[in-house]
């Protein structure tokens, strides 16, 4: 029996975050709108001390709350990337926020409270406790989505998150029903054994809805397709958020079922071999033909989520899933990092309700603001998979992982689609460095010290993990040996 | 008493019912509604479960799902309602001005 109070350690994180989004909504009536600056330092300080306070669940690891949740060193890793996606988001999107004239206030505490969510997800060790993180977090992300209210697009694309968001919860809630009608729990470590073929079937159809679901939120192909339009119509900052934080969360789930429940790897690996190669071909062929760099970044995405399966599927396809799951974990980290600064990026570059984020509006930055078009072609660079930095990295890890569990074919055709993608990403820096400006000038607007600040941990990251990974690869190796 | 076989294939037909109008309907209410629909179907199969296993585990997942229901249901209709003042419209086919 182990002692309350390490429970509340074990979610200090979350506790952080919650007190944090509450003392944020309180405070946002009073603080007169002018100065709603202060409310976007208190989240941002907010996310620094829930990041902090993962020393707390370090220091006590183990099931918490009678195995509703779990701290080990997996969900601390997954905890990282939230917390700081979250602490980036909200310390590169207040100058966003101001030119936009957007209520800060909910915006953060809204921000923080899908984090919260997401950290919940990633030390779920229990179906319910996954399902409320996953609610949690996607319910607050269907606001953030329409959260220029006077905007359709926004709207439009808040409502097409919102009706396909909770259509692919419908999936996961009926695919846990039929997993405990099959094992009589919802603990993921705790299934009985199977009594008969009834319940085996039971099993493999649960499993099977509980993996369209968490396709669905991952925006893998063929569930993708309301990725692009949700990801083009969000304001920007929000759409940074969306493609990493909830996505990494996810993953983490899908990995945890994968690690726990042993019915599973033999089931979903063939669904996860599908849906990896159809994720990278559908969003990378895509993403060739777009005109928007918004859009574009949302097929590219799609088809990062379709590598990060191919990790997936590495690690279902064999007893030791170790390496696939480091792998995973190591993808998350960079992929986290560079398309967090690329969108950021965009909202910046973007100008004014965001009217410039055509490829062709890209013509000549480097010129007007050569740090920005620096930062941008070091985050693509990131994306495609260039040496010295961390995108390289992690393709590197995920193509081993592949070929030292035989699955020749996924290696072969991750590294394909490496290529098809280097010329759409290439495509941007070549436009920004070389082609010359549109005809009517667009006003260059000085960069905000708080978005430098967010490229400048972005890109040094980037380039710091790409050069010296052995401490982040050696702690998702810990992460993922100390799951079974 | 009835076999839980019954429970399970009639909460089955109504997800698959909800499926089916999620795809074909065109008004944004009526969409939502058959997703509340598939979360009642969801309920149901807990119930019967959570029955014919002996356990209680199922009917506590049942109120967290009513509950989560409600809060989305909270946020959907005030993006719908944003939607119809913005365009004056709730079919989905002429809310498309993002690209496809």
């Amino acid at each position: 029996m182990s002692l309350p109070l390490q429970d509340l350690c074990r979610v200090a994180p979350e506790i952080v975050l919650c007190a944090f989004a509450m003392l944020v909504m309180l405070l946002a009536p009073i603080v007169p709108r002018a100065r709603h600056g202060i409310l976007s330092t208190i989240s941002v300080l907010g996310a620094g001390i829930a990041l902090a306070a993962t020393r707390f669940p370090a220091m006590y690891p183990g099931a918490a709350y009678s195995g509703l949740f779990r701290a080990d060193a997996f969900s601390l890793f997954v905890h990282w990337i939230v917390c700081g996606a979250a602490f980036l988001v909200i310390l590169g999107s207040t100058s966003y926020l101001q030119r936009e004239d957007l209520d800060a206030g909910e915006f953060c505490a809204l921000i923080l409270l899908a984090t919260a969510g997401m950290g919940i997800m990633a030390g779920a060790q229990e179906l319910l406790t996954a399902f409320i993180g996953l609610e949690m977090s996607s319910i607050a992300s269907y606001i953030l989505a329409s959260y220029k209210r006077d905007a359709p697009r926004s709207n439009e694309a808040g409502m097409k998150y919102f009706l396909l968001g909770s259509f692919a919860t419908a999936f996961f809630l009926y695919g846990i029903a039929l997993f405990f009608g099959a094992s009589g729990s919802t603990r993921l470590d705790m299934m009985t054994p199977l009594a008969n073929d009834s319940a085996r079937t039971l099993l493999k159809m649960g499993l099977g809805f509980i993996f369209v679901g968490l396709a669905f939120k991952v925006a893998a192909a063929p569930f993708h397709l309301w990725a692009p339009d949700v990801y083009e119509g969000a304001p920007a900052p929000v759409t940074a958020l969306l493609s990493t934080g909830p996505k990494a969360a996810t993953f983490a789930l899908a990995l945890r079922i994968l690690a726990d429940v042993g019915a599973a790897s033999p089931l979903w690996f063939w669904a996860l071999w599908v849906a990896a190669v159809l994720s990278m071909f559908a969003g990378n062929l895509a993403a060739l033909v777009q005109t928007s760099l918004k859009r574009m970044l949302a097929y590219s995405s799609v088809a990062h989520a379709g590598y990060i399966l191919v990790a997936l599927a590495t690690a279902a396809a064999t007893d030791h899933a170790e390496a696939g799951i480091a792998a995973a974990l190591f993808y998350l980290v960079g992929y986290a990092l560079v398309q967090l600064g690329a969108f950021l990026i965009v909202a910046q570059l973007g100008g004014p309700g965001e009217r410039h984020v055509e490829i062709e509006d890209f013509a000549g930055v480097a010129r007007r603001q050569p740090a920005m078009a620096a930062c941008l072609s070091l985050f693509l660079l990131s994306l495609l998979g260039l040496p010295v930095t961390v995108g390289f990295l992690g393709k590197f890890y995920v193509f081993n992982a592949a070929l030292e569990s035989n699955l020749i074919w996924l290696a072969i055709l991750l590294g394909l689609n490496s290529v098809i993608a280097a010329y759409y990403y290439l495509r941007v820096i070549v436009a920004m460095y070389m082609l010359r400006e549109p005809e009517q000038e667009i006003a260059a607007e000085p960069v905000p010290w708080t978005l430098s600040l967010v490229l400048w941990i972005a890109s040094m990251g980037t380039v710091y993990i790409g050069l010296f990974p052995a401490r982040v690869i050696g702690f998702a190796a810990k992460a993922a040996l100390n799951m079974r | 008493m009835v076999p839980i076989s019954y429970y399970l294939a009639l909460s089955a037909v109504l997800f698959g019912l909800g499926v089916v109008a999620f795809i074909f309907k065109r008004n944004i209410i009526t969409i939502f509604m058959a997703i509340e629909l598939m979360l009642n179907a969801v309920n149901l199969a807990f119930v019967a479960f959570s029955r014919a296993l002996g356990q209680l585990q199922g009917q506590v997942f049942v109120f967290f799902v009513i509950v989560v229901a409600a809060a989305e249901a909270a946020v959907g209709l005030a993006i719908i309602i944003v939607i119809a003042r913005n365009r004056g419209t709730l079919n989905v086919e002429r809310v498309d001005s993002l690209k496809h």
